[in-house]
Formats: C-alpha cells, structure tokens, sequence
C-alpha cells in the first residue's frame, strides 16, 4: 500500500536549517490501522504532511499504491490527492460558509462528478456517520464531535485508499473522542487502511500499529492489541 | 465551456461574504461614476460648441465689401468696393474644385403684403445653393431654383413665421405676396433650426432683385461653402488664397482689413477643434486616472480576500482542488465584482447625467450623455480591468501551499 524509504526533510531556519526527518523507513499494508507517535517536534506531523502529498521530501523514495510519488506537479499531486487520500485534521477544516453536504461533496466538485450524483454519495456518507438530519447545517451550527463527523464523512467522500488524521481528537472531549475513534475503528473494520498521528497513548493504543518517532527517526515500531473504542461510549 | 458548479461556488462564495463584496464593488463603482459623469460633462460641452454653429454650415466662408481704408496703386483710402455677378463667377470658375455651394446675397427691407395683413421683414435676394448654407428646411414647396434664376421670374419662399403672420391659418403656397408693390408667387415654405429670426425672412432669386429694384449687376454679400473633404489646414489655405486674389482683382492693398473681408468658419473651427481635443486629452487622462484607482482598490481588495480565505483555499487544495481551479475563483469572482459594480455606476452615472443634465444649460454643458459605444466599450474595459485586478491575487492563491493554509494556529 505504501512504501517509504530513506526519507530525509529540512526546513531552513535563518541560516542554518532543522533536519526534521533522518531517513524514515516504513512500510504500511492494506487494512491497517497505524498511530505514529512523538512528542512536539519529533517529525511525526511533516511525516504525514509528506504521506498527503501536501509537502515534498528532500530525499528518499516514496511509493504509493505502486505509484512512486516525487517531483510531482501541482495539478499531479491535487490529482493523487483526490484519488487517493482522504484528510481528517485537528480542526476539522470545513469550509464555513458552506453547510455540511456541501462540505462532504467538495471532493467530488474536484472529481469532476455531476451535481446529482455528488448530493446523492454526500447523502449517503452522512448518512454513515450519522449526520444526514443535519445535512443543511452549516459548520458553526454544529458541536465539535459533530463537526469531525463531517469532516470524517468528506474524507469518505471521494472513496480513498488510504485515510491520513492528524491528531483527528485533538480538539474533542474523552468522551466525543471515544465516539470518533470507535467510527474510525469501524472504517478500519471494512478494509480501510488509516493512518493517524496522535500523541495521546489511549488514542494510539485504539490502534493496530504504533509506529514512535523521536527527533526525526523511527525508535519503535510494534504491533499492538486493538483496545476498542465502543466499551468506552 | 461553461461550468455551471464553477459558477455556483464562485456565486455561493460572493454571497456568503456580502460586506466583503459590497465594499470591494464599491471602488469600481465609483469610480466608472465618476467617469461616466466626467465624459457626459465633456460630451456636453462639446454639444455646446457644436450647437453654437448649428446655425448655419460649418463649413461657411463670407464675403463682405466695404471702403478702402489704404490707399493703394495711386488710388486713394476710401474708394468703395463693389462686388457684381462677374465676380461670383469669378469665384465659381477659378475655385470650382474647392467649392462646395455658393450664392450671393441681395439685402433689402420690405414691406410685405397680403390682403390686410402687412408686416416689414428681411429681404435676401440668393442663388439656388443658398438653402443649403442656411441649412434652411422646406416645410412645403420648393426653393428657389435655376430656372428662377434664368427667367428672372417673380417667386418668394417665405419662412414659418412670414406665412403665419400675414397668411393666419390659411397655406401661402400658390398665393401672391405684395413685397414693395410688387407682386410675388409664394412658391416655398421653408422654417429653420437656427433661431425664430431667420424664420421671418424672404428669399427671392437674385436675378429678379437685380432686374427690379435697380436694374444692375451688383451683390451685397458672397456665402460659399468649402468642399468638406478639404482638411482644416487646406480650408484656412483656401481661404487665404480666394481673400489674396479678391485683393488682387479689386487692386486692394493685401493688408488692408475693410475693403474686403473673408469670414472662413475653418480658422473658428480649428480653434474650437483645437479646445475640444485638449478638453477630451484632459477628460481622458483624468477618467483614465479614476479607472485605474478603481483597478488598484479592487486588486488591493482581492489580495486582502486571498489571504483572508488562504485557509479554505488550502483545504479545497488538500481535497484535490487544482491550482487552474483556484485560479478561476478568485478571476472570476474578481471580473463579476468589477463588471456588476461598474455596471451599477455606469447606469447612476447615465441616471444622474439625465437627470441633472436639462437644468447645466446654463453653464455651457447641453444635453451632457455618453454614447452607446462607450457604454459599450466601458463594460468591455470593466471585464478586461477586473481581469487585470484579479489577475495578482489569483496567481497569489494558486501558489498557497495547503500545509501552510492548514497549520493549527
């Protein structure tokens, strides 16, 4: 599914420049639910920004779903986002003038999909996360859980093969959390292939795969016990 | 291609942000105000000036005698010029490709009648052409021709005003008028844009005035228009030229000013032309002045949207949002702020011009408006400028990179 080797990134600071990330391997198959961890400056945020094509690495190969993935253009990389990747941020990141269908169907816009057929899959997502009776709300008429909610459905939106969050409960309460990883879970349960940056043990330990990063290299990479998410909500 | 979901977000993000479009459609409004009104001044005034000369042809050339006031030749100061049909000839021979129309004039008072209505007037005795350098306009009838001229016939053409003072209700055409107790065959009506003066005036052929009130061959006047495809500077040429050889045929002195005088309407022209297009320089520069204010103010508007949305333009970015499709939002919507708001301020620029217009006559300003094509091709320069004032900020937005739109702060 994705395949990283040798991964170097350096942002330059003044004169000199911060080595972000020293030679990052990884390797993630179909279906697996991966939390990268790290404290604040460990590299595991610029390591997902480089996964979602939203920033280029110095160095090393990246592979995904068989497509090597550098120099790309502009127009490519929006391309391979769109077919690929599927976002879920931190503050949820929905257009706030547009209410929550409009939201879930901006992928498809990009895709180029026909109005009808755009309201109808956006219909459908909503549904699955729960939210269709709130399908003309707009963002600011909605709690944080619910937000994330739409943002998790616009990110289904446009069928990815692989899911990235970036600290998807960062701005949510324990409780809302459990709600959403629990959702998460379930995606994972049907074949989607997530991949997470947390720094909080209990989000991390939710799932399959804990991958630890620490100034810029790889220190743990195990496999752990799925703690599921429903027992709690 | 026309991509009506393109259209729907650019129309959903203008609506969304009314405060943000309303205050950034309100420079370009203002300004295409402020130059529609600037051009319906300047177009006024022009109005002004043509209208001043509507009077007769623009084109005129007069010719009037009077005394020598320099003695010239071994003749004395004071010796009187008289001007006579070979003269006219003279003109109408040596000048023929220069000449437009040409008449003489015969001035004489009379006293018309008609059954018990009798009233004085203005006699002018004239050729065939002079209808046109009057721009006179025949209201029924005919004027007077050259077969008049010829057989010396005893016909009038009267104005409006002649035949509604001594004919009353009744039509002129056909009846005889007593002018100085001699009868003439009213054959001619004719009324006249210039002013209600000239419509109380009675022309007859300068043939017949000649034959009845003196039995010679003189001219008091020569009216000539010159050909309208002669330039400015050839027209004043032309002038010149016919006042030097009238000198030289009447041994007149070449500098002196009252024994022969050549009015040429080319010398009025240009210097009217001249004010004209120094006014529509000035008009230009200044419109062209506010346009581009207006321009800045909206690209300095658009810029300030394009970092106020930077973080929805990353999120639409990071959901597979090309760059070309950025583009098109912010062009787009930049070109519709432009186009409706200048299209407003045209259309309260025009209102406006309508509305106080009537009442500038005053100053000099007549019927101040702005030509379709303007209006045409100002909505054509709206299109292009909020092209232009989009043009920065949108190639700005495409360069956003989603990480830094989308960096929690």
């Amino acid at each position: 599914m994705l395949k990283i080797n040798q991964l170097h990134k350096s942002y330059p600071i003044g004169d000199s420049s911060l080595h972000v990330l020293k030679g990052i391997d990884l390797s993630v198959d179909q279906g697996e639910m991966v939390a990268i961890m790290g404290s604040s400056g460990s590299g595991k945020s610029t390591l997902l920004n480089i996964i979602g094509m939203l920033d280029e690495a110095d160095t090393g190969d990246y592979i995904l779903d068989g497509l090597p993935i550098n120099n790309l253009t502009e127009k490519k990389a929006a391309v391979y986002r769109n077919k690929f990747l599927g976002f879920i941020f931190q503050s949820f990141n929905l257009i706030n003038y547009k209410n929550a269908i409009e939201n879930v169907a901006l992928p498809l816009y990009y895709q180029g999909i026909k109005r009808k057929e755009r309201v109808e899959k956006a219909k459908f997502h909503l549904e699955k996360v729960g939210l269709l009776d709130w399908a003309e709300h707009l963002p600011k008429e909605l709690s944080g859980g619910q937000k994330q909610r739409v943002a998790i459905a616009r990110a289904l939106a446009a069928n990815p093969k692989l899911l990235l969050a970036d600290e998807p409960t960062g701005a949510l309460d324990t409780k809302t959390s459990y709600e959403i990883m629990a959702f998460i879970q379930s995606l994972n349960d049907e074949g989607k292939t997530i991949l997470m940056v947390t720094h909080e043990e209990d989000i991390a330990n939710m799932c399959k795969r804990i991958v630890r990063l620490r100034d810029g290299v790889i220190m743990e990479d195990k496999k752990v016990t799925q703690v599921r998410a429903e027992q709690y909500v | 291609m026309f991509d009506l979901d393109l259209w729907r977000e650019i129309f959903q993000s203008i609506n969304m942000n009314r405060t943000r479009t309303v205050l950034s459609g309100f420079t370009v409004l203002f300004a295409i105000l402020l130059f529609t009104i600037l051009f319906g001044i300047a177009n006024g005034l022009n109005n002004s000036f043509a209208e001043s000369f509507n009077d007769d042809a623009n084109n005129s050339i007069f010719i009037r005698t009077g005394r020598t006031s320099k003695a010239y030749k071994g003749m004395q100061a004071g010796r009187r010029i008289q001007i006579k049909n070979e003269d006219f000839d003279f003109i109408k021979d040596e000048f023929n490709d220069e000449v437009q129309y040409i008449t003489a004039r015969i001035y004489k008072n009379v006293t018309a009648s008609f059954r018990s209505e009798q009233s004085a007037y203005d006699l002018r005795a004239v050729h065939p052409d002079h209808q046109f350098l009057e721009k006179s306009i025949m209201q029924e009838g005919r004027y007077i021709n050259m077969g008049d001229l010829h057989n010396r016939t005893k016909v009038a053409v009267i104005g409006r005003l002649v035949e509604e003072d001594l004919f009353k209700k009744t039509t002129a055409i056909g009846k005889f008028i007593n002018l100085n107790g001699i009868s003439y065959k009213v054959v001619g009506i004719f009324s006249d844009e210039g002013s209600d003066n000239e419509e109380r005036k009675i022309y007859i052929p300068v043939s017949t005035a000649q034959q009845v009130y003196g039995n010679n061959d003189y001219l008091d006047q020569i009216n000539l228009t010159y050909n309208p495809n002669l330039t400015i500077n050839q027209a004043i040429g032309f002038g010149n030229k016919l006042e030097e050889d009238l000198k030289d045929r009447f041994s007149v002195a070449r500098n002196d000013q009252r024994a022969i005088r050549v009015f040429n309407m080319a010398q009025q022209n240009k210097n009217v032309n001249q004010m004209t297009t120094v006014l529509g320089v000035i008009v230009f520069i200044i419109g062209l002045g506010t346009l581009i204010a207006g321009i800045v103010g909206i690209s300095n508007i658009m810029i300030f949207i394009v970092k106020e949305r930077t973080k929805e333009i990353g999120i639409r970015k990071a959901l597979g949002a090309k760059p070309s499709s950025i583009v098109s939002i912010i062009l787009i919507e930049s070109i519709i702020i432009t186009s409706i708001a200048g299209y407003i301020g045209l259309i309260l620029g025009v209102s406006i011009l309508k509305l106080v217009g009537p009442s500038l006559k005053d100053y000099f300003i007549t019927n101040p408006s702005v030509s379709s094509s303007l209006v045409f091709g100002a909505t054509v320069i709206l299109i292009i400028a909020g092209g232009i004032a989009g043009y920065v900020p949108a190639k700005k937005a495409s360069r956003i990179k989603p990480i830094v739109a989308l960096r929690n702060d």
